[in-house]
């Protein structure tokens, strides 16, 4: 199985994300990673969706996903010609002998300490997975008591937009 | 033109201004407000029925026999929860209709309220797509939008679910609204380069065969597919789905393909090289085992929704758009290819298929103590009602017995329920036929255990005045589920027996107590003056009690999940394909 990441333009209205979340259950296909937020247009929002899917029920699902009637448009997005990004927030067991430890591998790995307690310390970081898995597991040894992390989003690189066309589709109906 | 009115008010007006003039529905609490205008429409007739999911059939029936969109309607909770199985239905039939339902107030919704289900949240899988509507201003755009995404590039239910406060408040109503669906742009005008692609392959083929399923009909491409086939001298099956969307009667004609296909059907797409796929998804039934299926055969496949094609066999040659213009510029690119002097040569494969014709033919077994076979009902009642009536079945042997025995030739005349598989479907859906054409004959086709699911509509049929015949073919058995149970369950007949011998119920006297008449045949004899007493009764409904042999069959078969090539056309007996070859 490859994994597939799928840029997915949809109306903001509700209920379309259970439209898009149930659409995948209901066709037997698994979600590795969704995160949904509002563009740069108001009635427009953006799904990046991960899925694990040989190519040919991706194709199935691409089709599947197109059908519905809030969905404006899918760009499967290249993971060489995109830019992916995950965020984490982790909390760390950390007293006055390891903290330092701790904030050294923050600043190797680019991260930022967003709240320190005499007794653990709060991490953000930014990333592709690969780095967010090893950041995770260089602080592993210090004792992880909490971790959050969002689902991938993604843009594809160099100056092409995949909105305009669909903005102009909904000026067209406005 | 704009007008001040309530949200109701102006809920009747927009099904007005979208052409509906029949509405099958029942009203309650959360959909009254709409009731109420409802009531002096002088254009939209409501016909109350006695059961939700007769509304939602019958939407089905009006829909397939008019070529528009049905309309039913219900109110919130448990009036929206029996359409369900009816929208279900549709959606696997890609039958147009529109479901409307009263939803609690908008400050109620999510309090788990009398009556409330989230019917929009219930009903997202089995939608083409549906709007909750909250805001009176969004009633008439939502009207135009549901049926406009109904009617247009692969038809389908569209639920349209409207909280009791919006119909109550006051709007200002103007027409036609602007529709807002930017996300919704069918295909329908095929690529010309995979035209020439397909007509370049059916030159080539030497055994190509027309594969057409229902989509046909509803691009209304049945005149395209007779020039089609005519012009190319090519076989041609129809599925369940499209019987009469190309004449029974016509020589090219092969019979109906799939698990009870005829074995000249199922032999031409097994030994085919070439299947040209107009408006059909190879669905289970007709394809087997599909590793086994058409196993040399090559395949063009048109169909307006992109996501059928691929989805089950790959496609050769692919061909998103509607049929009847995927046919007419099919025809077009194929003179152009004769013209040029490249035109199939079909005699080896015809000399093939005529021989399985001729070895093969439709047949039945008759029994020896004189009851009757449900095949010779079938037979008769084609033989005299004729092509011209609508034949709407339910689901099981009667309906394989319909889908075999009665002849079809026009597009459209056999309106049953092939992906859901829905047993209740003929009764309500022979009333929505009926009342959709009145001038027609209208036969529903049912079984005792499938009539005893939906007869309730018998009586809205006779106080409506809508004299459908009902044909009940009675083994006293739910006879499919018992036909496997013979052939696959060592005869244990576990819970198959409905006892119906017993006249319990008796189907004569339910009709006469629904105000039908009611008759009954039990011998071969008896059978042509029935039928031809059910024609001579065109005031009331009529139901008649064939009661016939509880061990007649359907052949041939294909077993689920094995392959075409080991159809049976009788038990244990398969047909010999390679003397021919």
């Amino acid at each position: 199985m490859s994994t597939h990441t799928l840029s997915v333009l949809v109306e903001n209205k509700p209920g379309v994300l259970a439209r898009v979340a149930s659409l995948f259950s209901r066709r037997g296909f698994n979600i590795d990673s969704l995160a949904v937020g509002p563009t740069e247009h108001d009635d427009i929002s953006r799904m990046t969706i991960v899925v694990s899917v040989e190519e040919l029920p991706l194709e199935q699902v691409t089709k599947q996903l197109n059908k519905l009637v809030n969905v404006l448009k899918i760009v499967e997005l290249d993971t060489v010609q995109s830019v992916q990004r995950e965020l984490m927030l982790i909390k760390v067991r950390t007293d006055a002998d390891s903290r330092s430890h701790v904030l050294e591998l923050v600043n190797l790995f680019r991260a930022r300490c967003v709240d320190v307690a005499p007794d653990a310390v709060t991490i953000e970081v930014t990333g592709t997975l690969d780095k967010l898995e090893a950041f995770v597991r260089v602080l592993e040894p210090y004792g992880i008591k909490e971790l959050v992390q969002s689902g991938m989003v993604a843009i594809g690189r160099g100056a092409r937009s995949i909105t305009d066309r669909s903005l102009r589709a909904l000026d067209r109906t406005a | 033109m704009t007008e001040e009115m309530t949200g109701a008010q102006a809920l009747v007006r927009a099904l007005e201004h979208v052409g509906v003039d029949t509405v099958f529905g029942i009203p309650g609490g959360a959909i009254l407000p709409a009731y109420d205008p409802l009531y002096d429409s002088t254009k939209v007739r409501h016909v109350l029925v006695r059961h939700e999911q007769g509304a939602g059939h019958a939407a089905e029936g009006y829909a397939q026999a008019t070529g528009k969109v049905g309309v039913c309607m219900a109110t919130s909770g448990p009036g929206a929860t029996n359409l369900v199985t009816a929208i279900a239905d549709a959606y696997m039939d890609s039958v147009p209709i529109v479901a409307i339902t009263g939803q609690v107030a908008t400050p109620m919704i999510g309090t788990d309220a009398f009556q409330e289900a989230d019917i929009s949240g219930i009903t997202m899988p089995i939608t083409k797509h549906n709007f909750l509507v909250t805001d009176v201003a969004d009633i008439p755009r939502t009207i135009a939008e549901a049926f406009h995404i109904a009617s247009t590039g692969r038809p389908g239910p569209v639920l349209v679910d409207i909280a009791k406060d919006a119909l109550q408040k006051a709007t200002t109503f103007s027409w036609p609204p602007v529709m807002q669906l930017p996300g919704y742009r069918p295909v329908t005008r095929p690529h010309s380069k995979q035209i020439r692609e397909a007509a370049r392959l059916i030159a080539e083929s030497r055994r190509p065969v027309l594969y057409v399923g229902g989509g046909v009909h509803k691009a209304k491409a049945a005149p395209e597919l007779l020039r089609l086939a005519e012009l190319t001298g090519i076989p041609v099956v129809t599925t369940l789905m499209a019987r009469g969307t190309f004449p029974d009667s016509h020589r090219q004609h092969m019979g109906m393909p799939g698990m009870h296909g005829s074995v000249s059907a199922v032999g031409a797409l097994q030994r085919s090289d070439l299947l040209i796929a107009l408006g059909t998804r190879f669905d289970d039934r007709v394809t087997g085992e599909l590793s086994s299926f058409a196993p040399n055969a090559k395949v063009i496949h048109a169909d307006i929704d992109p996501a059928e094609i691929s989805k089950n066999r790959h496609a050769d040659v692919p061909i998103v758009g509607d049929c009847r213009e995927v046919i007419t510029d099919l025809i077009a690119a194929i003179e152009h290819e004769h013209a040029e002097g490249r035109k199939g040569d079909y005699d080896e494969w015809w000399t093939l298929l005529d021989g399985y014709r001729t070895t093969y033919p439709r047949g039945y077994e008759e029994f020896a103590d004189g009851s009757l076979a449900p095949q010779y009902v079938m037979e008769r009642i084609s033989a005299i009602v004729g092509p011209d009536a609508y034949y709407a079945s339910g689901v099981g042997q009667h309906q394989m017995w319909a889908a075999q025995f009665i002849g079809y030739e026009k597009p459209g005349t056999f309106i049953n329920s092939g992906g859901a598989g829905t047993m209740g479907f003929a009764v309500p859906a022979a009333m929505g036929a009926k009342m959709g054409s009145p001038e027609s004959v209208v036969w529903a086709i049912d079984g005792d255990g499938c009539f005893q699911m939906t007869n309730q509509e018998l009586a809205t049929c006779a106080i409506e005045g809508v004299p459908i015949k009902v044909a009940v073919i009675n083994n006293g058995n739910l006879g499919m589920v018992r036909q496997w149970q013979t052939l696959f369950y060592n005869q244990r007949y576990s819970n198959t027996d409905l006892q119906t011998v017993r006249r319990i119920p008796d189907f004569v006297k339910l009709a006469e107590a629904y105000g039908c008449v009611g008759l009954r045949c039990e011998r071969p004899e008896d059978v042509d003056a029935t039928i031809r007493k059910a024609m001579e009764i065109n005031d009331v409904p009529v139901v008649i009690d064939f009661v016939v042999h509880q061990d007649a069959m359907v052949w041939p078969m294909v077993a689920a999940g094995t392959s075409n090539d080991d159809i049976k056309y009788a038990r244990d007996m398969a047909p010999k394909w390679e003397i021919e070859d």
